[in-house]
């Protein structure tokens, strides 16, 4: 039994040689263009005074619910500049804008097909399944040999990580879509595409919402981890915090991390809420 | 109605088949299922072929589910054709066939003369589109559209321009009772108003053919009543071609020209109401019956009798007096030479008359207020029945007396076929039909005095004895 061995590890080994030695020219395009996306995000985020970004956040939050939320969010993002965290946090929300964005685009598609197909559903679970729970430090290893130190790979490492919601709650949505509203699309001769548009996407969108929601939440997570490999942000003085088991800095930097995601929690929460289904549907909740 | 709708195909057929085509208008196949089978499995082409050889359900429930076991049916345009069974029975698959939402497993489906079994995706989406809709049994409404939205989505769906798809949608609005609500959304209507959008939208898509599945089966009895009432009236003025799903007997027979019956998979029996309630096809429909609601399923035409104590206005009270004292009644319906119903006469009054020497009966006629129509339910003639001296009188669209409905009749009415010894009696008068038969009698009593109600079968004397009181 001592001898007996499963190579599982030196699999993965090749794999990844094989993937370096020959797909070498993709991984750099792809490690391109990510980081031109993360530059651009940030510099959108960085470029203008620190209270314009507040301001503009604030408008956001206003419009999403209200100006509670709007009030929360300059006295939350007020603090982040306070404490003295104001870049790593833009560069933590353009990683974690850039990475959600891609997720989502890639997220929906794949929901959409695996609700039409149990095949395609199937074979998706068990892979979303292992992205969303293989240690991430797993995969950090190869995505840092095969894109270098910095900040893409912890943008591959969280668009992997976080895309698993997006899909289950897509696919899951429009499952849940009434049946017999659907065949009334069909009845009334429609084609299948009209239907996804028309009625399946419209109803299955405050589920998709919710799924957004968590991938955001997710990717958020995954700040730290990003951090260690190099990708700036907040993530960047939590590893520094540790190595040097500075308590405040990490107090500091966790803060402002938790005010992120509380801020785009509910405004992506409350994003949900406006979808016409939604708003329809509280109509009689309002008159009950 | 029916029985002349679906009376002789074979004739129909010659005649369609003839040189003038314009003839077949008068009644044309709008929906066929010929041999239509739904198994649900992976073995389902062999089940179907077991099933054809004799299988029972249960014989070949290893090798999938059957769901419809050889349907074969014809709706004619203008219709009302029933599909009734209790659930599991395979009716909501069935109608899902007849629009191809579900494709047979074997046999097929015919819009008019289009096999929608045969047709390509695209073609079938176009028949949908034009000649054949649905209302749904939860409503199926998108509920982030406003009502007028919702009725207009057919006509989105095949590209009509935005104004006159309103316009339409507004049209199918009026129709159903629906105005007012066009900016609503779904969820602030009742289950009663959300289903007149469903069909509000179904007659907006200007088909010939509704399918009505369950359409009033989630709605409160008293609401459900109110839509049969209405889909009835709207029926009658827009002449749709209906297949109409339901499990409720009493509403296939109130809605149904025609009914068919179904019982695990199997149709057993497609008839016009009152043939299912004088001539259940077997055991299963007979228990089914057994407990409608008869009252509301017969009808004054069904169990009228020719009228006894009549006398003409134009005669004098002394050949009124006569007639009185041959059917030893104290009263007698007073027709014209039309026939046409003016009222009754009491004994008393005659007598009175006759001593004053009046020489027609005019100044002593009392309104008849208690007359019904041929059409009318049983349910509607007990209390008139209660308070009249004189059997009921039966009246046509012109007033004229076409028969009388006896009390005793009315009570033998509600009683099953088969519980007892006057079912032949009860039989006997139904195979005319309400509307066929009556037409025909209107035609006959126009045409002259007394003896034209002998087309009306006179079976029993102890009854029409008693008719005089």
């Amino acid at each position: 039994m001592n001898d007996f061995r499963i190579p599982v590890g030196s699999w993965a080994d090749s794999a990844v040689d094989w993937l370096t030695s020959n797909l070498s020219a993709l991984f750099r395009l792809i490690a391109d263009v990510l980081s031109w996306l993360f530059d651009l995000a940030e510099l959108v985020f960085t470029t203008p005074p620190f209270w314009a970004v507040i301001l503009v956040l604030a408008a956001v939050a206003f419009f999403a619910k209200s100006w509670k939320l709007a009030l929360a969010t300059v006295v939350g993002l007020g603090l982040i500049y306070g404490m003295n965290q104001w870049d790593n946090a833009m560069a933590t929300i353009a990683l974690v804008l850039v990475a959600s964005a891609i997720a989502t685009v890639v997220a929906i598609p794949l929901g959409i097909w695996a609700a039409r197909s149990g095949v395609v559903s199937a074979v998706l679970r068990p892979v979303l399944d292992f992205m969303q729970t293989m240690p991430a430090f797993v995969y950090l290893l190869p995505a840092v040999i095969l894109f270098r130190v910095g900040v893409v790979p912890g943008i591959v490492a969280t668009i992997i990580f976080a895309m698993a919601p997006g899909v289950r709650f897509t696919e899951l949505g429009i499952r849940q879509v009434d049946r017999e509203v659907v065949e009334a699309g069909h009845a009334f001769g429609a084609t299948p595409g009209r239907i996804l548009r028309q009625v399946q996407l419209p109803l299955a969108l405050p589920t998709i919402m919710a799924g957004i929601n968590q991938l955001i939440m997710l990717s958020l997570s995954m700040v730290v981890i990003a951090g260690m490999v190099g990708a700036p942000g907040l993530g960047q003085p939590v590893v520094q915090a540790l190595q040097s088991v500075n308590i405040g800095l990490g107090a500091e930097a966790g803060l402002a991390v938790v005010i992120l995601a509380m801020y785009l929690d509910r405004v992506t929460a409350a994003l949900g809420d406006r979808a016409p289904v939604s708003r329809a549907l509280k109509v009689r909740a309002a008159e009950d | 109605m029916p029985a002349g709708r679906c009376g002789d195909r074979e004739r129909l057929r010659r005649t369609c088949a003839g040189a003038n085509p314009s003839r077949c208008e008068v009644s044309v196949s709008a929906l066929r299922a010929e041999n239509v089978f739904k198994v649900f499995g992976r073995r389902s082409q062999e089940a179907v072929r077991r099933l054809r050889s004799g299988a029972t359900r249960d014989e070949v429930k290893p090798l999938g589910t059957a769901a419809v076991i050889d349907a074969s049916f014809e709706v004619q345009q203008g219709e009302t054709f029933v599909v009734m069974g209790l659930s599991g029975s395979g009716k909501s698959t069935l109608i899902r066939m007849l629009n191809g939402l579900l494709t047979p497993t074997a046999g097929s489906v015919h819009i008019g003369d289009a096999d929608i079994t045969a047709v390509s995706p695209a073609e079938l989406r176009r028949l949908r589109q034009e000649r054949i809709s649905m209302v749904f049994q939860h409503f199926a409404l998108l509920p982030h559209r406003s009502v007028l939205d919702n009725v207009a989505y057919p006509q989105e769906i095949r590209g009509m321009a935005k104004a006159e798809r309103v316009a339409k949608a507004e049209e199918a609005i009026a129709l159903t009772g629906l105005a007012g609500w066009e900016s609503s959304l779904p969820a602030q209507l009742s289950g009663g108003m959300r289903q007149r959008v469903g069909l509000a939208r179904a007659l907006a898509a200007d088909t010939e053919i509704l399918l009505m599945d369950e359409a009033f089966s989630a709605l409160d009895p008293l609401i459900r009543r109110e839509m049969q009432e209405q889909l009835v009236e709207l029926q009658s003025k827009l002449g749709k071609t209906i297949v109409f799903i339901t499990h409720d007997l009493n509403e296939a027979m109130y809605l149904g020209d025609r009914i068919a019956v179904m019982r695990d998979g199997r149709v057993v029996q497609i008839d016009t109401a009152e043939e299912i309630l004088a001539h259940p096809a077997d055991e299963y429909v007979a228990k089914f019956i057994a407990d409608v609601d008869r009252s509301r399923v017969i009808t004054a035409g069904a169990v009228m009798r020719r009228p006894i104590s009549v006398v003409q206005l134009g005669g004098g009270p002394g050949v009124a007096l006569r007639e009185l004292q041959a059917t030893q009644g104290t009263a007698a319906y007073v027709v014209d030479r039309r026939r046409v119903l003016h009222g009754t006469v009491y004994d008393t009054d005659l007598l009175a008359a006759q001593r004053r020497g009046d020489r027609t009966l005019e100044g002593v006629v009392r309104p008849d207020t208690s007359a019904v129509s041929p059409e009318t339910p049983l349910s509607e003639m007990f209390a008139p029945a209660t308070e009249a001296q004189l059997p009921l009188a039966v009246t046509d669209d012109d007033g004229r007396l076409v028969g009388v409905v006896p009390r005793v009749k009315l009570l033998e009415a509600m009683v099953p076929p088969e519980a007892d010894a006057s079912a032949p009696d009860l039989s006997a008068a139904q195979p005319s039909g309400t509307g066929n038969g009556v037409t025909g009698e209107h035609q006959a009593v126009g045409a002259g005095g007394n003896e034209a109600m002998a087309s009306v079968p006179v079976t029993d004397e102890p009854t029409t004895e008693g008719e005089a009181r």
